[in-house]
């Protein structure tokens, strides 16, 4: 419960932020992926699906996840909705 | 009889590994064990004067390895145990000096006479570590409850199982008990979640390691009562013997402000 911890005047725990921040170095480091090639990964994939499909762009997520020691690339692509005007 | 070759390695640098090379050492030939501890570290040789044999080096692997002493003249006795030697690195060579091959033929040339041969890996990944793994049967990487540490622990047992060398084994060195009641430093429970390897000891910070140190006298064989290091290292040596010892309660009671909020946050 974190406002628990405010009302003890306390923020987040510097261990659990190393163990946070540790987890998602660790991700990166074992599938050799650099999060500057995830943003490469993701403009490559804005451009080819925008060539076929209207994307809303701006709001492309690309993210690098892990469950055990297998890691996954996974997009979420929102889908442009065409503005009904009225007649 | 048959050694088993245990090397202590780490990836980062400054976690312990010749500390623990030496206490692991002097705990085995405690137990009566045939013991011989080989330096690995090839130019930056320590495991010498960690175990205050320093003044008593006369040869040394490079000098086995090229040829110019038996094996047996490279082996310093150390005197405080029944059956415990050091093959002390060169100081004036580098990693190159010695190829995984050569380490292989010279553990060889040990494993009929001795029950264990304890490698003190140099840091780093490259041809000093490869040396030191190359005669292997079982590996132990010594971290630090600190995120550099284990984030090099971790490049470590994946260069480990691609070097068909593993499952390694995980010491973690330097825990503080305080520091981790207070949220301040990465638990046992943090590291292996994140290492998701076998635990095979746990040292606590404890001064009393750097008192024998600088008296060259490897922590596990001194009698200084109350120290929880030492009795941690004879610990592991009995784990590597086959024997299941529970791990120390090191941790410390919490003071009462912190168990009245860790009850009304509903935590254990």
């Amino acid at each position: 419960m974190s406002w628990m911890n405010k009302l003890f005047g306390q923020k987040e725990k510097s261990g659990s932020v190393a163990k946070q921040r540790l987890q998602m170095v660790l991700i990166h480091d074992r599938s050799e992926v650099s999060p500057g090639l995830i943003e490469q990964i993701k403009d490559d994939i804005i451009q080819v699906i925008a060539n076929r499909l209207a994307i809303d762009a701006e709001n492309v997520k690309i993210d690098l996840t892990q469950s055990g020691r297998e890691s996954c690339l996974v997009a979420e692509i929102p889908l442009q909705v065409n503005a009904r005007k009225r007649a | 009889m048959n050694a088993k070759v245990i090397t202590i390695t780490s990836g980062k640098g400054g976690v312990g590994k010749t500390t623990v090379s030496a206490n692991l050492a002097a705990a085995l030939a405690m137990m009566g064990r045939k013991v011989v501890a080989i330096d690995a570290d090839i130019g930056l040789r320590n495991l010498d004067v960690v175990m205050g044999l320093e003044n008593r080096i006369v040869y040394d692997l490079v000098d086995v390895i090229e040829g110019r002493c038996r094996l047996r003249q490279a082996m310093i006795k150390d005197k405080r145990q029944p059956e415990l030697y050091l093959i002390p690195a060169a100081q004036t060579r580098d990693k190159m000096a010695v190829s995984p091959s050569d380490m292989v033929l010279v553990c060889d040339q040990l494993r009929h006479e001795m029950d264990y041969i304890v490698i003190d890996s140099p840091a780093g990944i490259e041809r000093g570590f490869r040396n030191a793994i190359a005669p292997a049967d079982q590996i132990i990487i010594v971290t630090n409850p600190e995120v550099s540490a284990v984030r090099d622990a971790d490049r470590i047992i994946g260069l480990i199982e691609a070097e068909e060398k593993g499952p390694a084994k995980l010491l973690i060195n330097r825990l503080k008990p305080a520091m981790v009641a207070r949220g301040d430093m990465l638990s046992i429970d943090d590291v292996l979640d994140i290492l998701a390897i076998d635990l095979i000891g746990v040292i606590p910070e404890d001064e009393s390691i750097l008192v024998s140190s600088n008296q060259g006298l490897p922590v596990a064989m001194s009698s200084v009562n109350g120290s929880s290091a030492s009795q941690a290292f004879r610990n592991v040596a009995q784990r590597l013997e086959g024997a299941d010892i529970p791990f120390l309660d090191l941790t410390q009671k919490t003071g009462l402000m912190e168990r009245l909020r860790l009850w009304l946050a509903g935590e254990n």
